[in-house]
């Protein structure tokens, strides 16, 4: 017989602020948010901010008023203590499940086919990681990636549920009901612009959008949105591991065919995960506010050959240059190498994503040197699409380089500095 | 594979010399380290600094650095690690029945009795301390 699949969607609460909540308890039940890079936007927000009326992605100055008269914590991004927590929970996971798609710095997809008990086993690892890292996560479960997003968001919102939601468990009738009471805007991928055209067809709720006509949603707008009607009909359109379409970081990683030792080819690989995820960035217009770099032996390997670690940098100002994000990456790089291990992966994230239009310039940065900065990329772009990627390339060189941000209200980097540690107090 | 392998013989030089599997051939290519030894849950270990001088008793001196392993139960008599008044606090705990106190290492300091409306969470076991010298 088939085992059915089975998907579970594991995503932290309000990940940044339960991280500065970790190690700041005073933060405890108080509204507070956490900004993007050079204090701009807000990136996270406790269920307190929320139920203040603070919106997602609002530019901090819109909302000064408010954070006075309610007292509203506000914090600088802290990219090195949200890039550790991140890797410990995704660490955690990957032994719950046989395979593992991380899809952003606070969520992953685990493979939960034959598995019996779904509920009791969303409920250890909700406790595990609580436990553990402190952080708390809802789990989302059902037949298809989509249907376990769908899963998850339920998860949050209905507190009876103790985090952990399984759509598969519903009766046909009560996943109609669950459908009717959301906005077609809650299922995964389908953005303001498209709930927009959507709506104009009068397809409002995820019920409407469930009962759609398929052919007529490939015709109107793309095979793209015509499987998200079929993945909510629970028919499996996106595999494991195939590669999600990433908004909020974007990956790019792989596994060496040999093992790889020196910190000479560790750089190059590196580099050239850089210039794959950099034009990844330029194609979707976004700046990327800080990175991560990490490299690992094989995971079976014994325990005393085996080194697995992550860097994060963040950046001065948010960028989509080459130049500066693989000079970035060789830079972090440098400082996790140990010799003497069987390198068997490495990779590159980009993080804390924006939309090329709120570039903001940062005192170090003039205008002249942006759009040179700009010119160059748009020329090696152009010159790999037309002559083949690799055409043109960066002699990758690392440099020693104190990158500075503006952030006024930056927590200490509590799990990634000696200098910076969490105090316990002897009182 | 049978001890009369010939390629064993080849491959293994000292089990060849020595006539005989030396239990040391395991820990040949060994080095100590450190991270080994103090830190049994990678994941969920964090190093905190400590500040005061409650924990004197207990070898634990104000800048000390303290391991805290959040997998290890806490359990009566462990030295850990507190959330309370929205602070981090190093006590030892004392469970008894469902009495619930923090006890700290220096007769200047009362112990701390845990009622119900206290805001107190346990937010790790404490598993070392290095003190330098």
């Amino acid at each position: 017989m088939v085992e059915a699949e089975r998907f579970a969607l594991i995503d932290c609460n309000n990940f940044y602020v339960s991280c500065e909540r970790l190690f700041n308890p005073k933060l405890e039940g108080r509204p507070v948010v956490v900004l993007s890079n050079n204090d701009g936007c807000v990136v996270s927000r406790s269920s307190e901010a929320k139920d203040l009326g603070v919106k997602m992605g609002v530019p901090l100055f819109k909302i000064t008023e408010l954070v006075k008269q309610k007292s509203i914590v506000t914090l600088s991004s802290n990219y090195a203590l949200y890039g550790d927590l991140s890797e410990r929970i995704m660490s955690i996971l990957r032994s719950f499940s046989p395979s593992q798609e991380i899809y952003s710095i606070d969520e992953c997809f685990l493979d939960f086919s034959g598995v019996n008990d779904r509920v009791a086993h969303g409920r250890l690892i909700r406790q595990s990681i609580k436990q553990q890292v402190g952080v708390p996560v809802c789990v989302g479960i059902a037949a298809t990636k989509t249907l376990a997003k769908l899963a998850n968001a339920t998860a949050k919102k209905r507190t009876e549920c103790g985090g952990v939601f399984d759509i598969s468990a519903l009766s046909q009738s009560e996943r109609l009901d669950l459908f009717a009471a959301a906005p077609v805007g809650d299922v995964w991928g389908i953005g303001r612009k498209l709930v927009e055209r959507l709506e104009n067809i009068g397809i409002r709720t995820v019920k409407d959008f469930h009962d759609s006509d398929l052919e007529k949603m490939k015709e109107l707008f793309s095979v793209v949105v015509e499987r998200s009607v079929r993945e909510l009909r629970g028919q499996s359109c996106l595999s494991m591991t195939e590669i999600a379409p990433v908004r909020k970081q974007i990956l790019s990683s792989r596994s060496f065919g040999t093992y790889v030792y020196e910190l000479s080819d560790l750089e190059q690989a590196v580099a050239t995960y850089m210039a794959t995820a950099a034009l990844k960035l330029r194609t979707d217009e976004s700046l990327a506010g800080a990175l991560q770099v990490f490299i690992k032996t094989n995971r079976f390997a014994a325990p005393e050959d085996l080194y697995s670690q992550t860097a994060t940098v963040t950046l001065k100002t948010p960028t989509d240059d080459s130049i500066q994000l693989v000079k970035a990456a060789i830079t972090a790089l440098r400082q996790i190498y140990k010799k003497g291990y069987a390198y068997q992966k490495a990779g590159v994230s980009l993080l804390d994503l924006s939309s090329i239009n709120e570039r903001q310039l940062s005192l170090f940065q003039s205008e002249a040197s942006v759009s040179r900065s700009v010119k160059i990329m748009k020329l090696m772009d152009a010159t790999n699409s037309t002559m083949g990627r690799g055409t043109l390339y960066l002699a990758a060189e690392g440099q020693n380089h104190s990158w500075q941000i503006k952030s006024n209200f930056k927590s200490p980097e509590y799990t990634t500095s000696w200098k910076e540690l969490p105090i316990a107090h002897a009182k | 594979m049978s001890e009369n392998d010939p390629s064993l013989d080849v491959l293994n030089e000292s089990r060849r010399s020595a006539g005989f599997p030396s239990p040391a051939d395991d820990y040949l290519e060994l080095k100590l380290d450190l991270n080994s030894l103090l830190i049994k849950h990678r994941e969920a270990t964090f190093f905190l600094r400590v500040e005061g001088d409650s924990m004197i008793g207990a070898g634990i001196h104000s800048g000390d650095l303290i391991i805290v392993d959040r997998a290890v139960q806490a359990q009566h008599k462990k030295v850990i690690v507190a959330v309370l008044d929205g602070e981090l606090l190093i006590r030892r705990l004392s469970l008894q029945g469902s009495d619930v106190s923090l006890v700290a290492e220096n007769c200047e300091y009362p112990a701390i009795i845990v009622s119900e409306s206290t805001a107190f969470e346990i937010w790790g076991t404490v598993t070392n301390v290095i003190h330098e010298l």
